[in-house]
């Protein structure tokens, strides 16, 4: 009887496998097929490359940038903004929910204020944030923070005020005070929480730069968009938006491995 | 010879938007030195807020409760606080867990850590200093919950049905070891309970609880036909039935 078993297990093993190797190729494939159309297109006429550019001139604007580095001055521009932006609002967001969690007052009084600036659009600002702040990167920073803080600290506060009433009164049987809860229960609880807040947060830091590049900057990949779409450099925008898409996945693969790599820690099994 | 704890016409009310609760009515009992009392009632008699109330996690509306002056001299934390589940933090290691109190206190000092590894070894968790919450049976997870209690050193015990969240034997397991790790360290405890069972084979005496507000029924001393006491030796005592009866009685009537 066991020996079906095995076989039909394996199977069963087989097939998964099987199908995991279709999509991974149909992605691929799909992938292949859309440069390879946009390439055909504009070769045969069917697509104008001064205004839809194609792979090729894109390849070759990205080799002739990086052999004099601009675009990596680009690149590095935006990517230093996004993380400045991320970092601040993962720090004034713990600290705010912290504040807001320590006094519930506080909380309850702000409570319409946050809902309705995190409802605001807030790419409606940007242009307010020109004028008070000028044509620099501190308009581009604050343009990103204003996107994310909101929710951020909707969340994390919602999060820390839902930690189980239990725990918080094992802290307490134990002699502790308000401020030992927050670090042995509140914060290590959350901190799965926080984590998966940062991986929509940096894709939304990523988002507020682009429009603040786009308003006011002289670097950027925004600007380069922005620059490119005024001049009718068409090659430069869609290379950028290519560049874009690499960075935006590889931002959220990265925040992914961190988030593996700290519920693996957290679920770590040490001989025993 | 003053008690460990007098409790003298307490009363207590809950207040919510729908109303206010009364819970506890005038309610007087005392608890002696080395004396098991085991609190039972109905549900909902407050038996509970009893507890918080000594531990000082709420105040009297009226009454005075009084901690003798021993238990608050030799000892880092007089009142030691079991809840029904164990609520071990699932990210730190039983270890970890086991040092909570004595963290949140200050009080890591070597005497301490080394009282925790001694009862590490002898509560049968030595082996599971670095595994984590979810690797431990019940009965193991509830053991490492009173070490956690027991590091603090506390002179009086409070056991909020510490045994509930357990399967039947289990319980019997838990209780039996409980019952002698508080005994051969010489503490006192109060057990909140709502299986009669239990409270019998547990404790010396019994205080029964009305309905609410709760306020003192009765007070029942356990006198069992046995050399040397037990939870589970108990259970089979000849007068066991007896309480049983009785206190089955007070309860429905």
């Amino acid at each position: 009887m066991t020996e079906p078993t095995i076989s039909s297990q394996k199977a069963y093993l087989d097939q998964l496998k099987r199908r995991k190797k279709q999509i991974l190729f149909s992605q691929i494939f799909i992938c292949f097929l859309f440069i390879f159309l946009w390439e055909l297109g504009t070769r045969v006429g069917w697509l104008n490359d001064f205004i839809f550019s194609s792979p090729s001139r894109i390849l070759f604007t990205f080799v002739h940038m990086a052999s004099d580095g601009t675009i990596f001055y680009h690149i590095g521009i935006t990517l230093f903004e996004t993380f400045l932006s991320f970092f601040i609002v993962l720090a004034a967001g713990i600290f705010l929910s912290i504040l807001l969690w320590w006094n519930r007052t506080v909380a309850a009084v702000l409570e319409p204020y946050l809902i309705t600036l995190n409802s605001l659009p807030k790419t409606a600002l940007a242009p307010i944030f020109i004028v008070w702040l000028g044509n620099n990167m501190k308009t581009i920073i604050v343009c990103a923070v204003s996107l994310a803080i909101f929710s951020t600290v909707i969340n994390l506060t919602t999060s820390f005020i839902q930690t189980d009433p239990d725990k918080l009164l094992l802290i307490r049987t134990l002699g502790g005070n308000r401020k030992d809860m927050l670090k042995k229960v509140i914060i290590p609880g959350s901190i799965p929480n926080i984590i998966s807040n940062m991986k929509v947060n940096i894709g939304l830091c990523l988002v507020g730069v682009i429009i603040g590049e786009f308003l006011s900057a002289n670097a950027g990949l925004g600007y380069l968009i922005v620059y490119g779409s005024q001049v009718f450099k068409l090659d430069w925008v869609l290379m950028s938006i290519v560049i874009l898409c690499v960075i935006a996945t590889a931002l959220y693969g990265f925040l992914g491995l961190i988030e593996k790599l700290i519920s693996r820690e957290q679920a770590r099994h040490p001989s025993d | 010879m003053k008690p460990l704890l007098d409790v003298q016409n307490v009363s207590y009310t809950y207040h919510t938007v729908s109303g206010e609760t009364k819970a506890l009515d005038r309610l007087s009992f005392q608890v002696h030195f080395n004396e098991f009392l085991g609190i039972v009632g109905p549900s909902g008699c407050g038996k509970s807020t009893i507890l918080s109330l000594i531990f000082g996690l709420i105040s009297p509306e009226a009454g005075t409760i009084t901690i003798h002056d021993a238990l608050c001299n030799h000892h880092a934390m007089p009142i030691g606080y079991m809840l029904q589940k164990d609520h071990l933090l699932e990210w730190r290691t039983i270890y970890e867990n086991v040092l909570l109190g004595l963290e949140i206190n200050h009080q890591l000092t070597p005497a301490r850590i080394k009282a925790v590894h001694q009862m590490l070894n002898d509560y049968g968790l030595e082996h599971f200093k670095s595994a984590h919450p979810s690797q431990l049976s019940g009965g193991m997870r509830q053991r490492a919950a009173l070490i956690r209690t027991l590091a603090l050193n506390p002179g009086l015990l409070l056991l909020d049905e510490p045994f509930s969240a357990l399967d039947y034997q289990t319980r019997l397991n838990v209780s039996e070891d409980i019952y002698t790790i508080l005994r051969k360290k010489h503490k006192s405890a109060i057990l909140v309970t709502h299986d009669i069972a239990e409270a019998i084979s547990f404790c010396d005496r019994i205080l029964v609880m009305t309905h609410r507000p709760g306020t003192v029924k009765e007070v029942v001393s356990i006198e069992l036909s046995l050399k040397e006491k037990t939870p589970l030796k108990a259970r089979s005592a000849k007068e066991f039935q007896d309480y049983f009866n009785r206190l089955w009685g007070d309860l429905n009537d």
